[in-house]
């Protein structure tokens, strides 16, 4: 459903002396995601997801590289494109003068939906993302997890078959987090090609059917979790060594076990997660 | 058909926005003309002598509908750099299945629509206050334009300025100095030709020449009505430029 091949982003930013200098965000990725799968970017901070979604979503351009959707190149074609992709921004990006019904209405006037067909979608969604008694609040009055739903239904508004949620999570406590971790693989079970970008391990564990992990624009792995998870070693040991934890990574239990019974002081056995993952590709804990 | 829907939508956008606060709107506007018949059309007015033979009332009033048109249209487009700055807004048009160009189109006409309602009040309350000048399909026309010339001004300085304190500026350097020197208050022909020369190629001059001949009745220069409809074409041009080139 998403092809992406070798695709650049250079930005043009001042440097520590104040000097303009070219900055490679994205540094030539390519992607495959299939029809109904739900994908995950990982990375931390400033590794060129949020770049990179914004490229597939046309908001910036791409300094080089080529992107497909449903087979038809992008360049071209991007009004059709348009209408197959619907977009979760990181920031809130709601129109603040406006009531809740009337950005969703917004939306559907500019994805040339049918008058008829308007206000029972929106009706659908609002319940869908359990807002309907808010339709006629302004988005101000809004919470931080009920404006992350609005922004879910807005996206889903005109049907896309594709959809980018860029953090989607961020900033929200457990409960609505996991509320919202819902209503993607609800997306996902209706068929809709789901990318996502996060910086939280267990997200991208809970969510995606496949990760690619991500650091200084360069995708380093791509693979199910548990693949990747296997790659490194399936169980870590973690031990306390010069006032700082340590760990080493098993393909086994048993020879986890072994070796954590050769230690002295506070150990443990642990199965190995994405984070582990992360560590081992980039040598970096921080940030994520 | 669609490009046409598109308009419609932006323009609808912000037709919401006026109709939560159309009485706010409609009260808020009559202030500043009030203000300007009172102490400029009563109090100083009574005290000049208009050399063309009626009062300085007549004189005022189609310099005060160019300023107010001016300010009003401009400043309706401004929230456009907060929905690209700060609430990033923009991005929601941008991502959209629209024609680029129809987002400078409905922006536009929404503050013509906004320029065109103040300036209502402005002609009801110059009526009141006894002033005679005649409203003509023409002289709406060149209201309408000069609404449309600075709503594109104003939405090319929110496409390039960074902060609000930048479109203070603009407000400060641009629109302060038109309000004063382009005619509204006084004849061009009073100011030193160098002044005078520079004046002239500034759009608020043409239209303050334009309404005040057509509102009394007195033959109008076409090249006035030329140099608004070029600063539209250029303002147009350069709008859609811009917003299409947020993409960078």
């Amino acid at each position: 459903m998403i092809r992406v091949e070798n695709l650049v982003k250079k930005f043009l930013h001042k440097n520590a002396a104040g000097k303009t200098v070219e900055k490679t965000a994205v540094d030539g990725i390519s992607l495959h995601i299939g029809s109904g799968e739900i994908f995950g970017l990982l990375g931390p901070n400033g590794a060129g997801k949020t770049t990179t979604i914004r490229m597939l979503t046309m908001l910036t351009q791409p300094t080089s590289g080529e992107i497909y959707y449903a087979g038809q190149p992008l360049a071209g074609h991007e009004a059709a494109m348009k209408q197959l992709i619907g977009v979760v921004p990181q920031n809130l990006n709601f129109d603040q003068d406006l009531t809740v019904g009337e950005n969703l209405e917004l939306h559907a006037r500019l994805y040339h939906m049918e008058r008829e067909d308007r206000a029972s979608r929106i009706a659908e969604l609002l319940h869908y993302v359990e807002l309907e008694d808010v339709t006629h609040d302004s988005v101000r009055q809004l919470s931080g997890g009920m404006k992350r739903r609005l922004l879910i239904a807005r996206a889903l508004l005109h049907r896309p078959r594709i959809l980018f949620l860029d953090e989607p999570t961020v900033a929200l406590d457990p409960q609505v987090r996991r509320r919202i971790w819902e209503l993607i693989r609800r997306m996902g079970r209706d068929g809709v090609t789901v990318l996502i970008t996060t910086h939280y391990i267990e997200e991208a564990e809970t969510l995606c059917d496949r990760v690619a992990v991500m650091s200084h624009g360069h995708l380093l792995a791509v693979d199910s979790p548990e693949a990747l998870i296997h790659r490194v070693g399936a169980f870590a040991v973690e031990w306390e060594a010069d006032g700082s934890r340590d760990y080493h990574l098993f393909p086994a239990r048993q020879d986890a076990v072994a070796f954590a019974a050769g230690l002295t002081g506070s150990t443990s056995v642990r199965r190995a997660n994405l984070e582990d993952v992360f560590v081992e590709l980039t040598g970096r804990k921080e940030g994520l | 058909m669609q490009r046409i829907y598109d308009i419609g939508t932006v323009f609808w956008r912000d037709w919401v926005v006026l109709r939560h606060r159309l009485t706010a709107f409609i009260l808020s506007r009559m202030v500043a003309p009030l203000l300007y018949l009172v102490a400029f059309g009563w109090g100083l007015g009574r005290s000049i002598q208009n050399g063309a033979g009626g009062s300085y009332l007549d004189f005022l009033v189609p310099g005060i509908l160019a300023l107010n048109s001016m300010n009003i249209s401009f400043n309706s487009v401004t929230p456009v750099h907060a929905e690209r700055v700060y609430h990033k807004s923009i991005e929601e048009y941008m991502i959209a299945p629209i024609w680029p160009p129809a987002f400078v189109i409905g922006k536009v006409l929404a503050a013509v629509l906004r320029g065109m309602i103040s300036s209502a009040i402005i002609l009801v309350l110059a009526y009141f206050f006894g002033a005679h000048f005649a409203v003509t399909p023409l002289f709406l026309l060149i209201l309408v334009l000069n609404c449309a010339v600075f709503a594109e001004i104003g939405f090319v300085a929110a496409m390039f300025i960074r902060t609000y304190e930048e479109m203070g500026q603009v407000n400060t350097y641009i629109l302060l100095p038109m309000s004063f020197l382009c005619g509204t208050f006084f004849s061009t022909h009073t100011l030193p030709d160098a002044l005078r020369w520079f004046i002239e190629i500034l759009p608020l001059t043409h239209t303050s020449y334009l309404l005040r001949g057509l509102g009394s009745g007195v033959p109008v220069a076409s090249g006035s009505v030329v140099v608004l409809l070029l600063y539209l074409v250029v303002g147009f041009a350069i709008g859609c430029r811009a917003f299409i080139r947020l993409r960078r």
